[in-house]
């Protein structure tokens, strides 16, 4: 972990506001207090004893007050494509979105599947980014899906988590050669739930809007049987187990069905999932392409209320920065992957708007979930806790506008999207990395 | 997927064909008529029109194809164009990277028309939006082959009269045929019956929504047809990745004289070529007396000739 600066901070006192802190069941109007980079009290009654000598006091009214947010799949371009994204870019961009954590990636140039590569990252987290970060490392080496990384020296070394990121592990006997090994070590296998297989040539969601665009379909059960296949593993070697982003209803009743056997399995979602569908690649927008693909608007439909019900237990980003060189082709040509860390909570908060998820829930998936999922020392209120917080003003209408976007690539799928819902201060370790003058 | 340019009023108001899908019956019916015109010209000793005089037409194909270039070319000619063929080998350049940068290096040419080509579905609409000229799909990915669908219902038009309630029957593989789409979408909007028949692993998920009536045998698709039209099936394809191999295909799917015997007494026989005899036709019955294929053919340049007219209409300085 890093500790993006070391130095002092001034006391920080947020009055009046509505503290939403999912880690305590807590959501009611009060304040927050932080002293020395740590959170002193938080609640109706943290005023008691009056600000701290010297303290910035926010005026919380009209906003709200909540754990900063955990990004835990974040692609950055550094070490090898920094002109796409790079550990310093990528913070800012993400203390933009509010998030005051993310969790980087092994899908590198080269790949982070050894001791010393997990130690540049966060050396050059420590140097330049302006939030919090950590790091996955390779679940087999050179990210090629055949050998298995050294999960011990790599924990050591401060990885996570272990994952190939974007590639799945074909191979059953190397999955459960890794779920076996990494019990020994507590560590957590994250995977991408995809059988390239059956993928194949797809691009898009099979179905009939793939067949009249003329695009190969990748069907929903290369995701259903993956995870299928992971969790009969789960249960066979006793594995910690995450699936990093699932997308289709069907992939719930899996995940439910594991859960209720007892397995340590989770699951995350991308807010593409919860937010777009299908449909909205249009007329071949590589923007909207994804993977796993956008689906129908029923499996979307589903995944929102996975989320509310808790069976997908958190929401990230995916943030995957491409650039011209990789998206600018024919759809079956061009990247998958969009970027997503300024619009995460934005594009959560629709579906609070929209009364399909309780906010006091998102912020669990978007920031208390993570945070205890990979044991880290975030996603909370509670006094003593790092000061890591997002300030947000929840009904702040904005239009995402490209020339507006931090992040050192541009492909957003929501370019020209009415949000609702704008971070006015994010705050690091009680130091504020961002803030935005509304009003 | 048609960029309007001119309001409506002109029979043809687009800047683009980039596929069947947004035509009207109208426009397609228009674009049909235009066509008669084209053929009484090409039979004549002097074919040559004055239409595209001045104009430069590039015909710019990323996949070869010598039926669909050369048909461009030649209706290029006759209405006056100046015709430059760029063959650019995708295999030898790294993807779609050329197609940016070739559409951008020739839309400094200051061409008028570009006909395309490409193998992937959308390039060419994605090459559209970065030129000044009107752009002709001549066939993207599995997507669209709009002058193909075209030249297929004049050529269906001109042996039978009305195509409304006509039965269609579109054999073989649908999965991967971009001429497949474009009869669907043209043959229904001119209100004919469509149905598609081929074994289920090369039927494109949710066919059955795209207003056609899927079968897998020949014996029931093709019973009651007035059109049997084949299409190609390439060599990749039956090595047991999609059928099993060329003789079992052949046995269910090969259209012969036998289940031709299924369709109705005066159906006829299409096929948008190059055929694989012996795979998905036989010789006997692609070059029988019910056989519209060689039609097909002048039916093409005739077609094209009426697509750059409809289109010259609407360039600049016109």
């Amino acid at each position: 972990m890093t500790d993006p600066r070391p130095q002092p901070s001034p006391p920080l006192v947020v009055s009046g506001a509505r503290i939403v802190d999912p880690s305590r069941g807590l959501d009611a109007v009060g304040s927050v207090v932080v002293l020395d980079g740590r959170i002193a009290a938080a609640g109706p009654q943290a005023l008691n004893q009056g600000a701290p000598e010297g303290a910035e006091v926010v005026d919380g009214r009209d906003l709200v007050v909540m754990p900063g947010l955990v990004d835990m799949r974040v692609f950055v371009g550094e070490p090898g494509h920094e002109h796409r994204e790079t550990l310093a870019s990528a913070s800012h961009a993400a203390a933009v979105g509010g998030i005051t954590t993310i969790v980087v990636m092994p899908d590198t140039d080269p790949a982070i599947d050894d001791p010393a590569l997990v130690d540049f990252i966060l050396r050059r987290a420590r140097d330049t980014a302006i939030v919090r970060v950590h790091a996955m490392a390779a679940l087999t080496k050179g990210l090629a899906g055949r050998e298995t990384t050294e999960f011990g020296l790599l924990q050591e070394a401060g990885a996570v988590a272990f994952t190939d990121g974007r590639r799945a592990v074909a191979s059953a006997r190397v999955m459960r050669r890794a779920l076996t090994y990494a019990r020994d070590f507590g560590a957590l296998v994250v995977h991408h739930a995809e059988d390239p297989e059956l993928v194949g040539a797809g691009v898009m969601n099979e179905g009939e809007t793939a067949s009249r665009l003329g695009l190969s379909g990748s069907p929903r059960e290369a995701e259903i049987i993956m995870l299928e296949r992971d969790l009969r593993l789960v249960q066979l070697t006793g594995g910690r187990y995450h699936a990093a982003q699932v997308s289709c209803a069907e992939s719930v009743s899996v995940l439910r069905a594991a859960k209720a056997r007892g397995l340590d399995v989770t699951a995350g979602v991308a807010a593409t999932h919860l937010t777009l569908n299908e449909l909205d690649i249009g007329a071949y927008r590589t923007f909207f392409k994804l993977s796993p693909p956008l689906r129908s608007e029923d499996d979307r439909r589903a995944m929102v209320e996975a989320v509310a019900d808790g069976i997908v237990d958190i929401v990230v980003s995916s943030h995957d920065p491409q650039d011209v060189e990789t998206k600018r082709h024919p759809f079956a040509d061009a990247a998958d992957g969009a970027i997503g860390l300024e619009t995460l909570l934005a594009a959560g908060l629709r579906l609070v708007h929209a009364g399909d998820l309780g906010l006091s829930r998102l912020v669990e998936a978007m920031s208390t979930a993570p945070a205890r999922r990979l044991r880290l020392e975030a996603g909370t209120l509670a006094p003593g806790a790092p000061a890591d917080l997002a300030i947000v003003d929840i009904g702040a209408p904005w239009i995402v506008r490209e020339a507006d976007i931090v992040s050192r690539a541009k492909n957003t799928p929501y370019e020209g999207a009415r949000f609702q819902g704008r971070v006015v201060r994010t705050v690091v370790a009680g130091r504020t990395v961002h803030t935005y003058a509304h009003g | 997927m048609i960029a309007p340019s001119k309001p409506a009023g002109t029979a043809f108001p687009h800047r683009h064909l980039l596929g069947i899908e947004g035509l009207s019956r109208i426009e397609i019916e228009a674009l049909l008529d235009l066509s008669e015109s084209a053929i009484a010209l090409s039979r004549q000793v002097e074919k040559k029109r004055a239409v595209l005089r001045g104009r430069t037409q590039i015909n710019l194909f990323f996949e070869a194809s010598t039926r669909t270039q050369s048909s461009f070319e030649l209706a290029g000619k006759r209405l006056g164009a100046d015709v430059m063929n760029m063959s650019v080998n995708s295999s030898s350049v790294k993807k779609g990277e050329t197609l940016i940068d070739t559409a951008q290096t020739l839309n400094a040419m200051r061409p008028d028309i570009l006909v395309v080509r490409h193998h992937a579905a959308g390039a060419v609409a994605l090459l559209a939006r970065q030129v000044g000229c009107s752009v002709v799909n001549a066939g993207d990915g599995a997507h669209e082959h709009p002058t193909q669908a075209l030249l297929d219902a004049l050529t269906i038009r001109r042996n039978k009269g009305d195509i409304t309630g006509l039965v269609v029957a579109i054999c073989g593989d649908i999965l991967h045929s971009r001429v497949a789409r474009s009869n669907i979408l043209l043959l229904a909007a001119l209100g004919a019956e469509v149905r598609v028949v081929a074994p289920s692993t090369l039927l494109p998920a949710g066919i059955d929504r795209m207003g056609v009536t899927v079968f897998r045998s020949m014996r029931e698709g093709l019973a009651g047809a007035d059109i049997v039209m084949m299409l190609r099936l390439q060599r990749e394809r039956m090595d047991g990745s999609f059928v099993p191999s060329v003789r079992e295909y052949f046995h269910y799917f090969g259209l012969d004289e036998e289940k031709l015997a299924y369709a109705k007494p005066d159906a006829l026989v299409m096929h948008p070529g190059p055929m694989n005899r012996g795979v998905e036709i036989t010789p006997a019955v692609a070059d029988g007396p019910r056989s519209l294929i060689g039609e097909q053919v002048e039916m093409g340049v005739a077609v094209r000739m009426a697509v750059l007219e409809a289109l010259a209409g609407n360039l600049p300085n016109a």
